[in-house]
């Protein structure tokens, strides 16, 4: 039970990183229709950049308290990120808007590597420890003395992003330029008439999901100790399964999606071993009784399976659902 | 300053390989109700597209408020004044009829009259205001319509181009409708008009066009193209 509870509360930390990253995917998709798979390269700039800042402020006397280091280092990310976000749009998306769709997801996946590439040239090649500023506290969550625990980093990352997603609702659905947000996705020519100039709403846009990832990068190298140039990739492809799970172009899915895709994962790579463990067939064989004897543990997938849950989870919403949990299914629109 | 406050010259516009309108003269006085009148494809909306830079012209100039506007964007001409009501209405559907109206202010600044605005429009349809919470979505197609009507009203506009605003409604809504344009005219907004339901519309025009396949064929006062034969017998058939 202790690793049930103790995989849950890794799940919803890992679930509210994709969340935030999920947010990103939606939010694009929703207005132009375009799948931004550059996106998990800017939550990466945002981690490596924070990374940077931390290093310096750190090496410079350590003068500063822990929690003031990584505000700062997030809040340089953030407008980095942000400028980032606004170029790919400015530069690489919005000559190909009236493209064929395949030529701006091609582009995308082309914007990818060279941000990953420049990350390379910048940073290295080698995985970065990240410096961990603030102290890693756990918490006890269970009377038992070994059981599972929360750890300050998680809890922190976990309201971090309750903050964000409720900012965003409130950006989104509360106010002006959220309900501008709202009618260009609807209808951009509509909009166009109503004196909004769509090319700004757009711009703004993927800054916004570009501040989220800055956000979630920080989060989600702290978490884990470590920065690597290609970090973004599979977050960014696990938290774009995350936002199809919750239904594409949908904010709330995109949180709920990014929500489940974390438990899934985190329950998965801790239940896996156990549930593929052959030992537990001993009674139909003999000489595999004999084997489980010496090694009680004849598991046939281990925990370094865990990225393999979140795009069976795509391949089975796409095949069962494609519109998502919350999607709204697809009708034919003029 | 004249007081001509749109001008179209010489305007040509192709549409997906075809020439829809053929260089065409229009000019729309200050405070004037005009219609363009002329039966499906004849180039009606795609004159009103164009007027809003909504699709490029091939030759000919568009002269707004003494300015030429050819080829800016629609959301610039909506803050000169400028507001299209789109075929079909172009409602946010999933926005609130309040969120609409919202939309409709956008390019003002001025956040206590727009409050007021509401209000009149609300005045003005009292069944939109009864349902403000409600998804634009949900409403009838006239409905729909006074929604459309009400969110240009919003940005304030010196002229309103109206669409096809009888178009898919019970003839009441019609009536309705008709009667709202006419009330928007008294506040002295100008209106260009396009309407494939010809006698309703010069009933309540002060000027016409006739327009065929792409061409203005006839222009002049309503009342006269009212009794034009050839109008009669092309637009008015039994309407005797």
């Amino acid at each position: 039970m202790d690793t049930f509870l103790q995989q849950l509360v890794n799940g919803v930390t890992l679930g509210s990183v994709y969340a935030i990253v999920a947010l990103g995917y939606t939010m694009v998709y929703g207005i132009i229709q375009l799948i931004n798979f550059a996106h998990g390269e800017v939550v990466m700039l945002g981690a490596m950049v924070a990374y940077s800042v931390i290093v310096a402020l750190a090496g410079a006397g350590g003068a500063l308290p822990p929690l003031a280091i990584l505000a700062i280092a997030t809040l340089t990310a953030i407008p980095v990120c942000m400028v980032v976000g606004y170029l790919l749009e400015r530069v690489a998306y919005r000559p190909l808007r009236r493209a064929p769709r395949l030529a701006p997801l091609i582009t995308a996946i082309g914007l990818s590597i060279v941000l990953q590439n420049i990350a390379l040239i910048i940073w290295t090649r080698n995985p970065l420890p990240y410096p961990q500023v603030i102290a890693t506290v756990p918490y006890r969550l269970t009377a038992t003395p070994d059981g599972a625990t929360i750890t300050n980093v998680q809890i922190g990352i976990i309201g971090l992003s309750i903050v964000m997603m409720a900012g965003l609702l409130l950006l989104v659905y509360r106010t002006r330029f959220g309900v501008a947000m709202r009618a260009v996705a609807q209808n951009p020519q509509v909009a166009g008439l109503m004196g909004i100039d769509i090319n700004r709403i757009i711009s703004a846009t993927f800054a916004l999901g570009a501040a989220l990832a800055a956000v979630a990068g920080v989060m989600d190298a702290s978490y884990y100790g470590v920065a690597h140039y290609q970090m973004g990739f599979l977050l960014g492809l696990k938290a774009f399964s995350a936002a199809v799970l919750g239904g594409i172009g949908n904010l709330a899915g995109a949180m709920l999606g990014g929500l489940l895709m974390g438990m899934i994962e985190a329950l998965g790579a801790g239940y896996v071993g156990e549930l593929t463990n052959l030992c537990h067939l001993s009674g139909w064989s003999d000489a595999l009784a004999q084997r489980c004897v010496n090694d009680p543990h004849l598991e046939l997938f281990g925990s370094n399976y865990q990225d393999v849950f979140a795009f069976v989870v795509l391949i089975l919403v796409l095949v069962f659902r494609p519109s998502g949990l919350l999607g709204e299914r697809v009708s034919d629109r003029a | 300053m004249t007081g001509i406050l749109l001008a179209l010259r010489n305007v040509a516009i192709s549409y997906g390989g075809i020439r829809a309108v053929k260089g065409i003269d229009l000019e729309v006085a200050r405070g004037e109700l005009v219609c363009l009148i002329g039966t499906n494809g004849a180039g009606k909306t795609t004159t009103l597209k164009g007027i809003c830079g909504l699709l490029p012209l091939t030759t000919g100039t568009i002269e707004y408020d003494g300015a030429d506007v050819t080829g800016r964007p629609a959301f610039e001409l909506v803050r000169k004044g400028l507001a299209l009501v789109p075929e079909g209405r172009g409602m946010f559907g999933a926005l609130t009829i309040d969120e609409n109206l919202t939309m409709g202010a956008y390019a003002r600044r001025d956040r206590p009259v727009i409050a007021q605005d509401v209000e009149r429009v609300f005045a003005l349809f009292p069944r939109l205001k009864e349902r403000r919470k409600q998804t634009a979505g949900t409403l009838s197609g006239g409905e729909q319509q006074m929604l459309a009507i009400a969110r240009a009203m919003m940005s304030r506009p010196r002229m309103l181009l109206l669409d096809e605003p009888s178009m898919g409604l019970a003839p009441l809504m019609v009536q309705k409708v008709f009667e709202t344009i006419l009330d928007v005219a008294q506040e002295g907004v100008t209106i260009l008009l396009v309407e494939q339901n010809a006698k309703l519309a010069l009933d309540v025009a002060d000027r016409g066009y006739v327009m065929e396949s792409g061409e203005v064929t006839l222009a002049g006062k309503a009342s006269s193209l009212l009794h034009d034969p050839k109008v009669r017998a092309a637009y008015l058939g039994e309407a005797a």
